[in-house]
C-alpha cells in the first residue's frame, strides 16, 4: 500500500475541515508545517461534506476546499458528499 | 555570501483561554465561536442588584423555571457570534436585493391576478406587526437570559425579525402603495381576524420567565405560523395561482425559518434532555402555547385559504406536534 496525502493551508476555515479529516479517517498522520498542514494516509483518505457541515454548523459545499487546498497525491473521486484520494491496488 | 533558507515552525505555547481549554477539555485550538460565547456573561462580583428587581441579582438564572447544571449546555448549531452571523445575513440580504430587482425590474408585481395581490396585501403585511412583537420578545430574553449560549441567539433573532419586517414592508409598498400599510394596522388594530393573533402577540410580551418566552415566540409561534404562511400558502397555494413572484419576495423568511428552527429544536433537545422537571415544564408550556397559537391563527389563515383552512392549519399542527416528538418533547 502506498501513503496518499493532502494539504492545506493552516486558517480559521480549514482547522474544522481538518477535524472532520482527522474523525472521519483514524488511520491518518496529521503533520502540521508552517503555515501548512499535510494529511497522510496508507491507501485511502475520505473527505466527507456531513462532517465538515456538523463541525462548521453550516451547509459546505465540497468545492469550497479548493480555496484552501495547496496539494494532494493520489487518485480522485469526488461526488457532493464525499472527496476521496485512494490508489488503485 | 550564501544564504541558507530555513523555515522554522513556531509553536503557540498556549492555544486558546484557560476558561475555554476547561470546558473543550484539552488547550487545543478553539473556534471563534466558543471563545466569543463561552463564559463571556459575568456570574461573579454583582455588588448591587438592580433597582427594578430587588429580588435577582442582574444575570441570575433563577428568573427561569427551567433548571440547568450548566447553561453553558446551550450551543447554536450555527456557532453565530457576531461575525459569522453578520456575514451570513448580508450574503442574504444580497439575494433578497437581487430578488426585489428581479420582481421590479420586469414588472412581476403588476401582472399578478388582482385576487392574489389582494389576499398577499391582507395576510401577510399586518404580520409586521407581529414581527415587531418577535423583535421585542427577543430583545427580552436576550436581556434576562443566563447564560451567552442561551441568550446570544436571542439577539440575533431580534434582529433577523426587525429585518423581516422591514422585508414585509417592502413588498406592501411594491404591490400596494403607502396606505396598504396605514389599512394593515388598522386591520391589526379592529379586524376580527387578527384579534387572536394580536391578543397571543400581546399576551406573549409580558411572560417573564426568558426561557417560556424563547418557547411561546421562537418554538411555537414561529413553528406554526412560518410553515402556515410562508410555506403553505405563499411558496404552494398562492404560487399555483400565479403568485411565484411573492414567494421570490418572501424568499428570506422561508430560508430563515429553515436555519433557525434547527437551533430552536437543538435548544428545546438540550433543555428537555436536562432532567424530567424541565421536560415535564416544557410540555405543559409547548402544548398549551400551540393550542392558542393555532387557534389564533385559523382566522388569519381563513384570508387565504378559505374552505381548505382547517385541513391545511391540522397538517401544520401535525408536523409540529412531530418535529416536538423529535426533540424530546412528546405532546
Amino acid at each position: 500500500m502506498s501513503t496518499v496525502f493532502i494539504a492545506l493551508q493552516t486558517n480559521e476555515d480549514t482547522r474544522q475541515i481538518i477535524e472532520a479529516i482527522v474523525q472521519d479517517n483514524p488511520h491518518a498522520v496529521v503533520n502540521e508545517q508552517p503555515a501548512m498542514v499535510k494529511i497522510d494516509a496508507e491507501g485511502k483518505l475520505v473527505v466527507r461534506r456531513e462532517s465538515i457541515e456538523e463541525l462548521i454548523g453550516r451547509p459546505y459545499d465540497l468545492q469550497e476546499l479548493q480555496v484552501h487546498l495547496i496539494t494532494m497525491s493520489g487518485n480522485l473521486d469526488q461526488d457532493d458528499d464525499a472527496m476521496t484520494l485512494y490508489w488503485n491496488a | 555570501m550564501q544564504i541558507d533558507l530555513q523555515t522554522i515552525a513556531i509553536k503557540p505555547l498556549r492555544h486558546t483561554f484557560d476558561n475555554i481549554a476547561r470546558r473543550i477539555g484539552a488547550d487545543k485550538p478553539a473556534t471563534r465561536y466558543q471563545e466569543g460565547t463561552l463564559d463571556m456573561q459575568q456570574t461573579a462580583n454583582f455588588h448591587y442588584r438592580p433597582t427594578w428587581d430587588p429580588d435577582h441579582d442582574i444575570y441570575d438564572a433563577s428568573r427561569s423555571a427551567i433548571k440547568m447544571a450548566d447553561w453553558y449546555a446551550f450551543k447554536d448549531p450555527r456557532q453565530f457570534y457576531y461575525g459569522a452571523y453578520t456575514m451570513a445575513r448580508a450574503k442574504q440580504q444580497d439575494t433578497a436585493e437581487a430578488n426585489f430587482d428581479f420582481v421590479e425590474n420586469r414588472g412581476l408585481a403588476d401582472n399578478l391576478p388582482a385576487d392574489v395581490r389582494d389576499t398577499v396585501l391582507k395576510l401577510l403585511v399586518p404580520l409586521r406587526h407581529v414581527a415587531w412583537g418577535s423583535n421585542m420578545n427577543n430583545a427580552a430574553v436576550c436581556a434576562y437570559g443566563y447564560g451567552t449560549g442561551f441568550s446570544q441567539p436571542h439577539i440575533y433573532q431580534s434582529m433577523d425579525q426587525l429585518g423581516i419586517a422591514q422585508y414585509i414592508t417592502r413588498v406592501g409598498l411594491l404591490l400596494g402603495s403607502v396606505e396598504v400599510l396605514d389599512e394593515a394596522k388598522q386591520a391589526w388594530l379592529e379586524d376580527d381576524a387578527w384579534q387572536g393573533l394580536r391578543r397571543f402577540v400581546e399576551d406573549s410580551m409580558v411572560v417573564k420567565d426568558p426561557f417560556e418566552l424563547f418557547v411561546v415566540q421562537n418554538v411555537v409561534l414561529d413553528g406554526l405560523m412560518y410553515p402556515l404562511v410562508y410555506e403553505t400558502i405563499i411558496d404552494d397555494v398562492l404560487s399555483t395561482r400565479g403568485g411565484t413572484p411573492v414567494a421570490m419576495l418572501t424568499q428570506f423568511m422561508t430560508d430563515w425559518f429553515a436555519e433557525t428552527k434547527k437551533w430552536a429544536d437543538a435548544t428545546v433537545k438540550i433543555a428537555a434532555g436536562e432532567s424530567a422537571e424541565n421536560k415535564a415544564l416544557l410540555t405543559q408550556w409547548i402544548g398549551a402555547w400551540r393550542d392558542r397559537a393555532a387557534a389564533a391563527l385559523l382566522p388569519v389563515a381563513r384570508i387565504a385559504l378559505g374552505e381548505r383552512t382547517d385541513e391545511l392549519v391540522g397538517e401544520v399542527v401535525q408536523q409540529f406536534n412531530a418535529r416536538m416528538a423529535k426533540a424530546g418533547v412528546a405532546l
